[in-house]
């Protein structure tokens, strides 16, 4: 925080708690694209490449259920816990930290400016970063079902997935025109579109585009996963 | 002969007296302002601040400024997070002219929003001291001072602008646009993670290397006493 207000603090004095429980939402928000995604990779990379490894997919198929409802399942059942996952996140880092830090004005920085949000102006906002989180953090579901699709170990599926995130995250974080065509699709990018309710005026019309194109990518990744389990041979 | 020598005398004196009135006058005129400023001891306002900075996106926020003789001033913001340039004490006019650890240099008169203004240059004594040279620009009627030029050793020079109304007899400004130098404002993308928006940006407006902060100044309480507490820093 220090080294972020270095550059304000030569020119302002700056009165009034800077660290408050919104800013330290703000915080654990911005860690949303690589700690999350882990916990969620964990738990989505292994629902069926852990039944894989433990030989009980064989048996499951022999249900009298298609395989597209086993995978649609498995898919709700690991959406339902990356929702409660956000949820706890929420609790913990917006309500308690607001008990225990209070609240006031919140200053956030970008690369090229510092943005002041009043505190009555912020509450809203978080929880449309949430609901939004809720969509970015869906689509790495997906991803890491897609994988769990694949691998007969859960190890395969969660390391494919946070490998990709991080690889996107770096060509996202570049400034090299050369990856600049590849940006605009690239799902990390769009993940961050959270920040985008911390604009002042929000610009909707971007956001609503970047939660569009990762709701695409959801379609894609656990339409693709229902397409190759359909087709897979099970032998494990 | 005789009166060749006397003439030459005269002239002579004349050039070393000249400029000794000019200082005289000019001292005369700080005298003057001086005293409209020392009417006020102390004074609470309410104000309005706006900051237009480009590296700041800050809504307008309702402050309470403070001063109190010789030199205590304060902006302070009702509630919330409050950026106050620095050397906002300078908008203070006292601190400006209330050690006398200055000589005064006419520098003739100028016109300000098509008014006649005289030009007065202030050098300050103390070499150590941050402010190289203050130039005032002072209704040559009024005493009032409508508008400073500070240029400071390290941080480039302000501008403080004056615009007077109601309390133009206690030499208090109704408005004050304070105008500074700024700083290149960067964060490594890779630490804040911009969310880039797909708009497409505006590239026709060039970043401005000046800062401005105006302050609109309403219900001006005067020499009814201001707490020592609360110049003090939070």
């Amino acid at each position: 925080m220090d080294f972020a207000l270095q550059a304000l603090k030569d020119r302002f004095e700056i009165n009034g708690q800077l660290l408050n429980g919104y800013f330290i939402c703000y915080l654990v928000l911005q860690m949303l694209l690589i700690h999350v995604p882990l916990l969620i990779a964990l738990v989505a990379g292994d629902v069926l490449s852990g039944e894989a490894n433990m030989g009980t997919l064989r048996m499951l198929m022999t249900k009298p259920v298609s395989r597209t409802t086993i995978v649609l399942t498995k898919f709700v059942a690991s959406v339902i816990y990356t929702i409660l996952l956000l949820a706890w996140m929420a609790f913990l880092s917006l309500l308690v930290s607001m008990l225990i830090f209070g609240t006031d004005d919140l200053l956030i920085f970008k690369s090229d400016k510092a943005v002041l949000l009043r505190e009555a102006d912020v509450l809203w906002r978080f929880v449309a970063a949430f609901v939004y989180a809720a969509i970015a953090m869906t689509t790495v579901t997906s991803l890491a079902l897609l994988l769990s699709v694949f691998a007969d170990n859960a190890i395969g599926p969660i390391v494919g997935t946070m490998s990709i995130i991080i690889l996107f995250t770096i060509i996202t974080g570049m400034e090299l025109p050369f990856f600049d065509f590849l940006k605009p699709v690239l799902f990390t990018r769009h993940m961050l579109g959270w920040k985008g309710f911390f604009n002042d005026p929000v610009n909707y019309a971007s956001v609503i585009r970047s939660g569009g194109i990762l709701i695409v990518h959801i379609i894609v990744f656990a339409g693709g996963a229902i397409l190759i389990f359909r087709k897979k041979d099970i032998l494990s | 002969m005789k009166a060749k020598r006397v003439s030459y005398l005269m002239f002579f004196s004349f050039l070393i007296v000249l400029p000794n009135l000019k200082a005289q006058e000019v001292n005369e005129v700080l005298k003057k302002v001086k005293a409209k400023l020392g009417q006020v001891k102390d004074y609470q306002a309410d104000g309005m601040m706006k900051l237009n900075v480009s590296f700041l996106q800050v809504p307008d926020s309702k402050v309470i400024v403070y001063y109190k003789q010789p030199d205590k001033f304060r902006i302070r913001q009702q509630k919330g997070i409050s950026l106050v340039p620095r050397g906002g004490i300078s908008i203070n006019l006292n601190s400006l002219l209330g050690d006398n650890r200055y000589t005064a240099v006419d520098a003739g008169k100028s016109s300000l929003n098509n008014q006649t203004v005289n030009v007065i240059k202030l050098l300050p004594l103390d070499e150590e001291g941050e402010v190289v040279l203050s130039t005032l620009y002072i209704d040559p009627i009024s005493y009032l001072v409508k508008k400073i030029v500070t240029t400071t050793k390290e941080n480039g020079s302000y501008t403080i602008e004056f615009l007077y109304g109601k309390y133009s007899n206690w030499a208090l400004p109704d408005e004050l646009v304070f105008s500074f130098n700024t700083k290149d404002y960067k964060l490594p993308k890779g630490m804040t993670f911009d969310y880039e928006e797909e708009i497409k940006k505006d590239t026709t407006k060039t970043k401005t290397t000046r800062g401005e902060v105006k302050i609109i100044f309403s219900n001006y309480i005067i020499n009814k006493g201001v707490k020592d507490e609360v110049f003090e820093a939070k």
